[in-house]
């Protein structure tokens, strides 16, 4: 067979179901082989940005590897954004790339981008395939990487010739790669100190993040909380690794985290952090980082440990298999005091907005999508105050059902993904809470949506602002909207969304809110909803860069 | 902050495409000035070992290491600066000589059991092997002579006694 061929065969193996991506000049003989393969299915989308996030939002929802395509030079460098994401988030991508011949390479031929090199700092490992034996290899070795661990992006960069190359097909058998060991299960002695400590915790916190998600460990998340009265707190990217309606949950903290999570990360004695890494928009200022805590950090990746804040015990392996152990240490505990003193705080400081009949405020769309899907539906964002509303008002109830760029914060994401995510599936409800600017990063594929029938839902939070930007102008820049408005340039996203053959909403007023996402909702097309929400509403409470998590501003008036 | 010290670190990898680059671009991300990086295979034709003299703080430096232990490519790591090694480096030196200085700069050479490799009428190319204060300390005999080029390979390492670097 030829190297295409045993490629295909390769990922067949691999049990890939869907690919996503663009087809050129180097990559056609690829796509014909893909083309007769009856297990594996191509979606172009309209640009290769697309086919990354979806691969990336497609990996979220069902745990599993994404896979894209591009074609050399331009195809790939597009990816790039994609694959950093990806990156950035720890999500199990491959991204394929078509390239110039072996012989061509380094001379600047048509179409020849070196993105080996381009993505060197952002994948886990990358494969420039110089022979058809290395082809089969890298791809079994790719997968592994790629989903083992701390998860992450792999590339395949693919010369057409070796595509072309006849080759027997042989499965490798068994992985051997001696650099890469991930560690699973945690330290015994670790395990037993960190139980201690906490059985000893007056004021315990499990601050739990994306790592809970990927390792499956939501439900010991819940057992440990519920077993030993432990309140709980989020990340952005941890939105589902525990209950947001959950009694004992207090919601995201950082920088637009709830009040009381914040507040309590302050006051707390013991720490329990699983699958995190003290990110600067969680933390705010570092050194006055959860000040009266001992810190116990459960996590994959050894570099985690230590990166940002000293910790006192750290437990490197698999959460899920380090929490069990962990539980397995632990007696019963119940935490009146702390618990009382937070559901004070959650009485005393809400996350709150001023309603309005006049006009539409963002939260209350947001607020009205939680009710309606009653928190059970998969929820993308984009990236700006769309984001950060969604976070704090769309309360996830399951793992795997939030789709944010956390990392790298890409405008453009969550459409993308939303599409991966409503292939990866297709019977749940798929929504996009997005802005009007970020929306139109990647507005294309509207027609990968309607050409594939995926009834994703993008419901367009639509200030007529690059709204999180001009939020910080407001605040910190004098009132001075430098390159922020995008009001009369915005199209009309139900006409753009019709043009397509999706259907299109348009929503002005407040009381057609909740019908219109219902009937959309029900819809089976691919649905866009533009709300004209008030275009200054500022996404509060906020911790100033530089400031510590207990300086929130919870108010602002010019 | 701790205060930037010299570090020795070695890093057994595999002699693939883009090792180099991968650990290069990691001290380079970190703000590292790679003081000087040597490769060479090992025993297995299918391993490298990388010798890297690294200047930076300690919390920095154990991020990177840390770094470089995730790396696919990479099998093993060690900061050896706190232990018993021999390490040596190897220097070309084209200094002026005059004939008339021919025969000091020769003397000198002697007692650095230094090498001369080649002779041109104004010219001298010398060979140091050694430790790095040995070096510096010819490369300052020398200067007043007229150095016109210096190659240096950087440093090379290998743990003392029996036990694996
Ligand atoms: C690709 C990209 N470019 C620029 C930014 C910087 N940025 C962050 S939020 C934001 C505004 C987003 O506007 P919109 O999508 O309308 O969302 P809003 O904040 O108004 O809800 C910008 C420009 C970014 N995050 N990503
Ligand atoms: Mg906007």
């Amino acid at each position: 067979m030829t190297g295409a061929q045993a490629l295909v065969e390769a990922m067949e193996r691999q049990g890939v179901e869907v690919i996503f991506g663009i087809p050129g000049g180097v990559v056609i003989p690829l796509f014909d082989e893909l083309y007769k393969s009856k297990k594996i299915k191509v979606i172009l989308t309209r640009h290769e940005q697309g086919a990354a996030h979806a691969a990336d939002g497609y990996a979220r929802v069902t745990g599993k590897v994404g896979v894209c395509i591009a074609t050399s030079g331009p195809g790939a460098t597009n990816l790039v954004t994609g694959i950093c994401n990806a990156w950035m988030d720890s999500v199990p991508i491959v991204a394929l790339t078509g390239q110039v011949n072996t012989t061509l390479l380094g001379r600047d031929s048509f179409q020849e981008a070196d993105i080996f090199g381009i993505t060197m700092p952002i994948t886990k490992h990358s494969y420039l395939v110089k022979t058809p034996e290395m082809l089969t290899r890298s791809v079994a070795e790719a997968f592994y990487i790629a989903a083992t661990g701390r998860p992450g992006p792999v590339l395949i960069d693919l010369p057409a010739d070796i595509c072309a190359m006849e080759y027997k097909f042989k499965h490798p058998e068994a992985i051997e790669l001696r650099g890469y060991k991930p560690t699973i299960t945690g330290h015994k002695q670790q395990i037993k100190k960190a139980a201690k400590l906490l059985q000893n915790a007056k004021r315990p916190l499990l601050y739990v993040g994306g790592g809970v998600i990927s390792a499956g460990a939501h439900d010991e998340v819940r057992q440990l909380a519920e077993s030993m009265d432990i309140p709980v707190t989020n990340t952005l990217m941890g939105k589902g690794a525990f209950p947001e309606t959950h009694d004992l949950s207090l919601g995201m903290l950082g920088m637009h985290g709830t009040w009381y999570a914040n507040k309590a990360v302050c006051s707390a004695d013991v720490i329990l952090a699983v699958g995190v890494r003290f990110d600067d928009r969680v933390t705010g200022r570092i050194e006055s980082f959860a000040g009266n805590a001992r810190i116990i950090h459960i996590d994959v990746d050894p570099a985690e440990i230590a990166k940002n804040v000293a910790v006192e015990i750290p437990i490197v392996g698999n959460a899920k298999s380090i929490l069990t152990e962990l539980i397995e240490e632990i007696k019963p505990k119940k935490h009146d005091e702390w618990n009382m003193a937070l559901r004070t705080w959650k009485v005393e400081h809400p996350l709150k907005f001023k309603d309005s009949d006049d006009s539409i405020m963002p939260e209350y769309v947001v607020q009205q999508i939680h009710e309606i899907t009653g928190g059970e539906a998969i929820v993308c964002t984009e990236v700006g105050q769309n984001q950060m509303w969604a976070a704090q008002y769309y309360l996830n109830k399951n793992p795997r059902t939030w789709l944010s760029s956390g990392g790298l914060g890409t405008m453009g994401y969550g459409f993308p993904a939303a599409i991966g995510a409503q292939v990866g599936r297709p019977d749940a409800l798929v929504i996009d809470i997005a802005g009007d600017g970020s929306i139109q990063m990647n507005i294309q594929e509207l027609a990968t949506a309607v050409q594939n029938k995926l009834p994703v839902k993008i419901v367009i939070l639509n200030n007529g602002y690059l709204g999180m930007v001009r939020q910080w102008q407001q605040m910190f820049f004098g009132r001075r909207y430098a390159s922020t408005e995008l009001g009369a340039g915005n199209p009309d996203f139900a006409k753009v969304a019709q043009a397509y053959g999706a259907e299109g909403y348009t929503v002005m007023q407040k009381k057609d809110v909740a019908p219109t996402l219902r009937k959309a909702f029900e819809n089976k097309k691919t649905c866009v909803i533009d709300i004209h929400v008030e275009r200054e509403q500022n996404v509060l409470p906020m911790v100033p860069k530089g400031a510590a998590l207990d300086e929130m501003i919870t108010e602002w008036e010019d | 902050m701790t205060t930037p010290t010299r570090h020795t670190i070695t890093a057994l990898v595999e002699n693939k495409p883009g090792v180099l680059a991968r650990v290069a671009m990691l001290f380079g991300r970190r703000g590292f000035n790679i003081h000087s990086l040597a490769v060479g295979t090992t025993q297995a034709p299918d391993l490298s070992r990388m010798t890297i003299v690294v200047e930076g703080d300690d919390h920095t430096l154990e991020q990177v290491t840390k770094q470089l232990n995730k790396l696919v490519d990479v099998v093993k790591v060690s900061d050896i600066t706190e232990v018993n090694t021999v390490d040596r480096e190897l220097t070309l030196i084209k200094v002026n000589a005059d004939p008339s200085q021919r025969s000091e700069i020769m003397q000198l050479t002697d007692t650095f059991r230094a090498k001369i490799l080649d002779v041109a009428e104004r010219s001298l190319i010398i060979e140091v092997t050694g430790a790095q204060d040995k070096i510096d300390a010819m490369e300052r005999l020398l200067k007043k002579y007229g150095i016109i080029e210096i190659m240096r390979t950087g440093k090379v390492v290998l743990v003392r006694g029996g036990g694996k670097t």
